[in-house]
């Protein structure tokens, strides 16, 4: 029952979010102050990891296809693929639960615990819309990190190949084989509603926490069991519904 | 003038506001004591339209809170001002921001007047040379003091405070006390200060509501407390020996 209640109120918590809006060149100062802290400064992790893990994959592959029968353009076709249709979107979205998912609930879980959301209810602002509303548009106007992640990915994935001494012409090759994109598509529909979980998943735990300071870490790591668990399942329908 | 009558709060088939029914008077420092799980706070949250009561009615100035819209709710909840126990000021807003930040989000005034607004109550607290700190770098009182300045900075007709000198040292917490006092006659303002601070009781308490258990015990001023023998009031009042040995 605690179950259903929850899910009510987070779907209540979205509809307040865009009712009764704050003035809008205050959204608009905080949008912004959002796409910084919680797209800009994430650029960082989000390109060491595409490098290095596009570089990873494309290793495997090539272990994978040491048949000789087995043409070397496949470990770029599927590098290719792997970075685009699941690591881009799905894996990148997992990282984001943990670095800007754990940073959501916390900044909010620590205005609540000090009384700072009181304090805005009290001033008759609708503190939802200005807390959490400016973090939805601002992950959902920066879902194309990933173009960054499927980029550096691949670049990762050339750089490694060329190392174990597989030419990278058939790399090159490999990653403009039966280019499909609607794949990209795929990916950036994923992302974009990955982007909506990840800004509202974790707010809801910050927002609605009760306690204290040590109840604040608790409620950030609820925030990324919850947001990976239900980014792995939306993974999973939007796959079905699109894909298959 | 906000009126209390009869109202009823329960929480999960707890009752914890019971028939209370009383007066908080413009101009005067009204205070609200009692033990702790008295009922002060969830009062409050009632006075501030933070919680609904489950009966009864709060009346704001003829304004009965059964009959207000939503709209009209928002109206009075502007009208209001609130010190909370922890300051609760925005962290990454310093003392010039904290203070404006009212006006940035419900006035449509220009930049000017907004900065000479907020720059008159921070003056008036005293704090003109912290309006560039954040909040992390003041000092309890200097964060109390902020916070009673964003309080009344939209000149509202109704301020709420809780516990406003708490985890302050005697001297501090005088001149809050005090402070607020002078700032409820300078501006005619209906104030409600929910504390169980004997010091507070006897500076400012110019209309004092004791409740115990849900129900209100007690109505006088800060005078008639130190006199009155009501047998939970006396144990309140008198809970420490010193002050029984001193009564005695």
């Amino acid at each position: 029952m605690n179950f259903l209640h929850d899910i009510g109120k987070y779907f209540l918590m979205i509809k307040i979010s865009f009712s009764k809006s704050c003035k809008r060149e205050i959204l608009y100062k905080q949008i912004f102050k959002e796409i910084n802290d919680l797209v800009l400064d994430s650029i960082q992790i989000v390109s060491i990891l595409s490098f290095f893990i596009g570089g990873v994959v494309s290793i495997q592959m090539a272990l994978s296809l040491e048949n000789p029968l087995l043409s070397k353009t496949l470990i770029g076709y599927a590098t290719r693929e792997s970075v685009i249709l699941e690591f881009a979107p799905t894996f990148i979205s997992i990282i984001m639960a943990g670095k800007v998912g754990s940073y959501i609930t916390s900044s909010i879980g620590t205005m609540r615990v000090t009384e700072q959301i009181d304090a805005l209810e009290v001033m008759g602002i609708n503190s939802l819309n200005y807390l959490v509303f400016p973090k939805i548009i601002a992950m959902l106007l920066s879902f194309r990190v990933i173009t960054i992640s499927m980029f550096l990915g691949i670049v990762g994935g050339l750089l490694a190949i060329s190392l174990t001494g597989v030419p990278s012409e058939a790399y090159i090759q490999g990653i403009q084989m039966d280019f499909e994109s609607y794949h990209v598509t795929y990916s950036y529909i994923k992302t974009l509603v990955f982007s909506f979980v990840l800004a509202t998943v974790p707010s809801f735990h910050g927002y609605y926490m009760k306690g204290g300071a040590l109840d604040v870490g608790k409620a950030s790591t609820q925030s990324f069991y919850w947001t990976s668990i239900i980014i792995i399942i939306l993974n999973y329908i939007i796959t079905q519904l699109l894909l298959a | 003038m906000i009126e209390v009558k009869n109202i009823l709060k329960s929480f999960e088939n707890s009752d914890v506001l019971k028939e209370i029914e009383t007066i908080f008077y413009r101009g005067k420092t009204n205070l609200i004591i009692g033990q702790s799980g008295s009922g002060k706070t969830v009062l409050l949250k009632c006075l501030l339209g933070l919680y609904e009561v489950d009966s009864g009615e709060i009346i704001y100035d003829g304004i009965s809170s059964k009959k207000m819209n939503s709209d009209e709710k928002l109206d009075i909840s502007r009208q209001m001002g609130m010190v909370f126990q922890g300051s609760a000021l925005f962290d990454s807003m310093n003392v010039l921001e904290n203070v404006r930040f009212p006006l940035d989000m419900l006035t449509k005034i220009d930049e000017n007047e907004k900065n000479s607004r907020a720059m008159k109550f921070i003056e008036r607290v005293n704090l003109k040379d912290a309006i560039n700190k954040l909040p992390s770098e003041l000092s309890g009182g200097m964060q109390k003091r902020v916070a009673i300045a964003r309080a009344i900075v939209m000149n509202p007709k109704y301020l709420f405070c809780d516990e406003p000198n708490s985890g302050l040292d005697p001297k501090t917490a005088i001149v809050i006390d005090q402070l607020i006092q002078e700032i409820t006659k300078e501006y005619n303002i209906t104030t409600i200060i929910n504390s169980h601070d004997m010091n507070s009781v006897i500076e400012i308490g110019e209309n004092i509501v004791f409740l115990k258990e849900g129900y209100k015990i007690w109505q006088g001023n800060n005078k008639e407390v130190l006199k009155s023998r009501n047998k939970e009031v006396e144990d309140f009042v008198y809970s420490s020996e010193l002050l029984k040995k001193l009564r005695n």
